[in-house]
């Protein structure tokens, strides 16, 4: 194998320290294709200690006398010191790790190479959201209290089978009935990247819906798109009658009126009618709204995701969370693999990287907060998503869009982040155990006294965890006493319950 | 009451400070003798106890009548909308008279009545019991006994009756050092850590103008050195910040050299010279600011969190430049010292400040908070509170504006004592028996003159007020609602280390949101993780009574 080339040294005698509240490891480290290990010594106690060399973000070395010292800086904010006996083992080890971390090709990644006992290919790979997401529009419009005409305003389109239209949008999307595939392909020439608008969320309460796309390509010339304004008509007039629509620019008025300079735009509103646009963000009830930036790939999902979260009861649930994801980030092309080739630590200059989908997991967490029985995951889960999404042996944040996908067979070559999230072993360190089902929407309050820290990812590392997780594990016994007791009352405390 | 033109005002509208909408909400509003009280369509009732009021403000008129702001001392900020420019005024000037009593007799707990016979009464005062607290602590003993120096007040009128000194100290001594205090607070006991035979003693400043040394004095240090077998080294801790302390710390260093030598006579009499024995007193400050700079920190964080739709950046630069974290922190860090003084070096600590009745309250309060697992008891938090901060004169009528006085007087420092322990049952969730409700019931009572334990500034005041014949004890009606205020994470068993160590980096020191905005509801999380804990336990222990009786 190709690793092999790269991989200077076989193993080393070193200590390592991993924080202020943890005891040092000492034994024999080594480096293979994917992995940085360390075993404890010939008294082989089964705890090695494993690193993903994927989830590196820097790398230093210094070397003093006949041993060195490396410090490793990972993206999920921990940082390690490996100290190393010998100055040579010190600088190959390091030349590894540096060469091994950085690997680019997606498909000699871990997760295809990752074969964990008890999990299955192929298994929870089965969401195909925009399907399963319109089979749910369908039976919410069938069951909707409001007129017949707009029950059957949508349709699963799959213009994009080949990813002709859009590159960066799955094989099927939900689009309004009344406009057909070549309009779809000419309103997709006029967004950039080919991301035309598409349903995000159907609100059923209200018969109203949140579209995305990417900013239209106007210019300087003013350009129009005729199939594209028939679009955005056809969602109005399948709407309630009268119901009005926004517009929503992630992007300050600015911003948008540069954008011009270089191709883009914003919708002029003469040739919308119905539709305001606004460049602030807006909560209202009642309307259609359509959200874009620039792309489409980043502050877009950012603003509708967070937006289902706070709307849509199912999507708080444990399920309708992964759902959300997996169809509102990953399939909806949020381009993970150059968003998250690295994190905070890295020497490199950022070219594509940012942290948008953190900023979308501290979003969760804040609201998480603010109401914390109504989302059925707890901080765990949000921690976990974090991690994977920078590193992960499993496949589900690879790449930077379906097409990407599908090229490198994802689906049948790695095992999903999903099966793996949802074993039972799994469940106590993700699921929140105070969830009690809230059927409202939950309108976050937005004042800086509100917002806190979070402290339980950002000072992770750096902070003696004990006192809150004897808490956190208070609680839970709390919980689940309760719903053992509810159901089934036994008459023995002391039988270990099944 | 002479002091109401208006008893009711209808078509009054009350807005949210915070509200997004600015929604508002129309009622009617009622002036009581004691309380102003607002009903709104929805039958929904916001009382504000006049003795609440910190400040009531009539804004310019406007279209829709005219603006009235009330601000209290339990950060609740309530704005209404008085249609009539007349009626606004009545109100306006009633609440002008009614928030500032001039006598004592005026106040709430004189007229308040909750319908409890005489010997109720009385049970209710004596619930707390100090004399009963030292004995817990293990005092009297061989070397501590209790003094009736000041069985009369005649030493000290604002220490209490009842007071703990050295045994080998002599009244003499006793009355000697005092003179060379500051209003007479000589060291006394403030608590005594049984294992470690180690005691937190309390007194005031010398006054170093008076003479440069005093001999009493010096004996009275010397005592309670030697009242501790395990380490003869004591600490004074002087809780002012340094830079203030210049001039003063010379005087001070002078009486530690006078000790000094007069140990190393002691000691070379006795036919032993270990140079160790030549430094029994160390000297450490630890910079809590006066009272004065605590107003005006809290007057800048209200500023601050009174605006609304601030931006993140302005929110944390106004938070930072009000200090208020900052002062928080350094009365942590004197707690944490003196904690570890007794825990690790078995040391002796006499605290100080100016008067010894603000700082001093909050570092010993705080300290053996720290040490003493039964302080962080509900229980044992109102004997900390009587104890530190009551008996030994903590002038809460001053401190709180009680009556109309010197506005200079007021100062928040048992809100920061209550906010300390606030931030420790954030880092320590199971370590306390009480919740945050716990804590914002008490500083809403050390403002509302309902009860008599915080009115008047010393026991002997209390006293001549006759306050356990004419009011209530606040204690007794904390109990009866207990349930409102157990913590249902609390663990007796799993405090391994009965000592807490906080950790104090910068970043553990957080705006207290539920404090300063507990009124505001709209800033809050809208779901109570304890209320529903605290349903769950009700459910699982009922669950658990149930199986038994199904079993029996």
């Amino acid at each position: 194998m190709e690793f092999s080339e790269l991989i200077r040294t076989g193993q080393a005698q070193a200590e390592l320290l991993r924080g202020p509240e943890m005891p040092p490891l000492r034994g024999t480290l080594c480096v293979t294709g994917h992995h940085l290990l360390l075993s404890p010594g010939p008294q082989a106690t089964p705890d090695l200690w494993l690193l993903l060399l994927r989830s590196v973000d820097s790398i230093e070395k210094r070397v003093a006398g006949d041993a060195g010292t490396i410090t490793l800086r990972c993206k999920d904010l921990r940082v390690l010191q490996l100290d190393i006996e010998g100055v040579e083992a010190t600088l190959d080890i390091a030349r590894s790790i540096e060469a091994l971390s950085s690997l680019e090709s997606v498909i000699t990644s871990f997760p295809f190479f990752y074969r964990p006992k008890g999990l299955r290919l192929g298994e929870a790979w089965h969401f195909h959201p925009p399907e399963r997401y319109y089979k749910r529009i369908a039976r919410e419009t069938w069951s909707s209290p409001l007129p017949v005409p707009q029950t059957r305003a949508w349709r699963l389109s799959e213009a994009n089978e080949d990813f002709s239209l859009c590159p960066s949008y799955p094989r099927a999307v939900i689009v309004p009935r009344a406009v057909d595939d070549d309009a779809l392909a000419r309103s997709a020439r006029f967004r950039q990247g080919g991301r035309f608008p598409v349903l995000s969320y159907y609100h059923a309460p209200r018969g109203t819906v949140l579209l995305r796309s990417s900013q239209p390509l106007t210019g300087r010339q003013k350009l129009r798109c005729a199939e594209d304004e028939e679009l955005l008509r056809a969602v109005l007039a399948e709407a309630r009658p009268g119901a009005r629509g926004f517009i929503v620019d992630t992007r300050s008025a600015q911003a948008a009126k540069q954008a011009r300079m270089t191709g883009g735009g914003t919708e002029a509103k003469a040739a919308y009618p119905g539709w305001k646009r606004l460049h602030r963000p807006l909560e209202r009830e009642g309307a259609c709204i359509l959200v874009h930036g620039a792309e489409g790939t980043d502050s877009t999902l950012l603003v509708t995701s967070l937006a289902q979260l706070i709307l849509d009861p199912l999507s708080r649930t444990m399920a309708g969370f992964q759902e959300l994801i997996e169809r509102e980030w990953i399939q909806a092309g949020h381009p993970f693999q150059l968003r998250c080739a690295h994190s905070a630590f890295s020497h490199t200059r950022p070219k594509h990287e940012a942290p948008i989908f953190l900023l979308f997991l501290d979003c969760v967490w804040q609201l998480g907060r603010q109401f914390p029985l109504s989302l059925e995951f707890g901080e765990g889960m949000l921690l976990a998503l974090f991690d994977h999404s920078y590193a992960s042996p499993f496949g589900t944040f690879l790449c930077n869009s379906e097409k990407e996908r599908c090229l490198c067979e994802v689906r049948t070559r790695t095992h999903s982040l999903w099966s793996g999230l949802n074993q039972p072993k799994e469940q106590r360190k993700l699921r929140n155990p105070l969830y009690v089902p809230n059927p409202l929407a939950i309108w976050p309050s937005v004042e800086p006294q509100s917002l806190r820290l979070w402290q339980g990812l950002f000072l992770r590392w750096t902070h003696p965890p004990e006192p809150s997780e004897v808490a956190w594990e208070k609680v839970w016994q709390i919980a689940t006493d309760q719903k053992t007791e509810g159901s089934q009352p036994t008459d023995s405390a002391s039988e270990p319950q099944p | 009451m002479e002091h109401i033109r208006t008893t009711k005002v209808e078509q009054v509208k009350l807005l949210d400070r915070f509200s997004t909408s600015n929604k508002s909400l129309t009622g009617t509003l009622y002036l009581t003798a004691t309380h102003l009280l607002f009903i709104d369509s929805h039958q929904k009732e916001t009382w504000i106890l006049h003795h609440h009021i910190a400040l009531v403000e009539k804004l310019a008129l406007t279209t829709s009548g005219c603006p009235l702001v009330i601000q209290c001392k339990n950060f609740r900020t309530v704005h209404f909308i008085v249609p009539r420019e007349r009626d606004c005024h009545d109100i306006y000037n009633s609440l002008l008279q009614l928030s500032k009593q001039a006598k004592y007799e005026d106040l709430y707990a004189f007229s308040y009545n909750p319908k409890q016979n005489d010997s109720e009464r009385l049970r209710g005062w004596q619930l707390v019991d100090l004399a009963e607290e030292y004995k817990r602590m293990g005092v009297p003993n061989s070397n501590w006994q209790l003094s009736d120096a000041n069985r009369d007040y005649k030493i000290c009128e604002t220490y209490p009756r009842e007071l703990y000194v050295p045994r080998i100290a002599s009244k003499p001594i006793i009355v000697g050092s005092s003179k060379f205090r500051s209003k007479g607070r000589f060291p006394v006991l403030s608590y005594y850590h049984q294992n470690k035979e180690a005691a937190i003693c309390r007194c005031s400043q010398p006054l170093s103008g008076f003479s440069a040394r005093c001999l009493e004095d010096e004996h009275l240090l010397q005592a309670i050195s030697k009242a501790n077998p395990a380490n003869r080294y004591m600490y004074v801790m002087d809780t002012r910040p340094r830079h203030r302390m210049q001039s003063w710390w010379a005087t001070q260093k002078d009486i530690g050299r006078i000790i000094l030598n007069a140990m190393a006579n002691r000691a070379a009499g006795k036919g032993y010279e270990n140079e160790d024995n030549y430094s029994n007193i160390r000297f450490q400050f630890v910079g809590i600011e006066n009272i004065h700079v605590m107003r005006s920190s809290l007057q800048k964080l209200l500023e601050v969190n009174g605006t609304k739709g601030l931006s993140v950046s302005d929110f944390y630069s106004g938070l930072e430049n009000a200090g208020w974290l900052r002062h928080i922190k350094a009365v942590m860090d004197a707690a944490i010292f003196l904690a570890k003084a007794i825990m690790v070096e078995n040391a002796s600590v006499l605290v100080h400040c100016s008067d010894g009745w603000d700082r001093t309250s909050q570092v010993c309060s705080l300290g053996s908070l720290l040490l003493d697992p039964y302080y962080r008891t509900i229980r044992g938090f109102m004997v900390l509170i009587e104890k530190d901060w009551i008996s030994f004169g903590h002038k809460y009528s001053e401190r709180c504006g009680h009556l109309d006085g010197d506005p200079k007087e007021v100062s928040p420092v048992f809100t920061q004592f209550l906010e300390c322990v606030w931030h420790l049952t954030e880092q320590f969730p199971q370590a306390f028996e009480f919740n945050e409700a716990f804590l914002l019931q008490i500083h809403e009572h050390i403002h509302s003159c309902q009860f008599g334990n915080f009115i008047g500034n010393c026991q002997k005041e209390r006293e001549e007020l006759k306050l356990k014949e004419k009011t209530y004890s606040l204690w007794p009606f904390l109990l009866d609602d207990q349930e409102k205020y157990v913590n249902p994470l609390y663990s007796s068993t799993s405090q391994k280390p009965a000592v807490l160590e906080p950790n104090t980096v910068a970043f553990h020191f957080k705006f207290w949101r539920n404090m300063y905005h507990q009124f505001d509801r709209t800033l809050h999380p809208r779901q109570s993780v304890f209320n529903i804990i605290m349903n769950m336990n009700e459910q699982n222990k009922q669950l658990q009574k149930d199986v038994k009786d199904l079993e029996s």
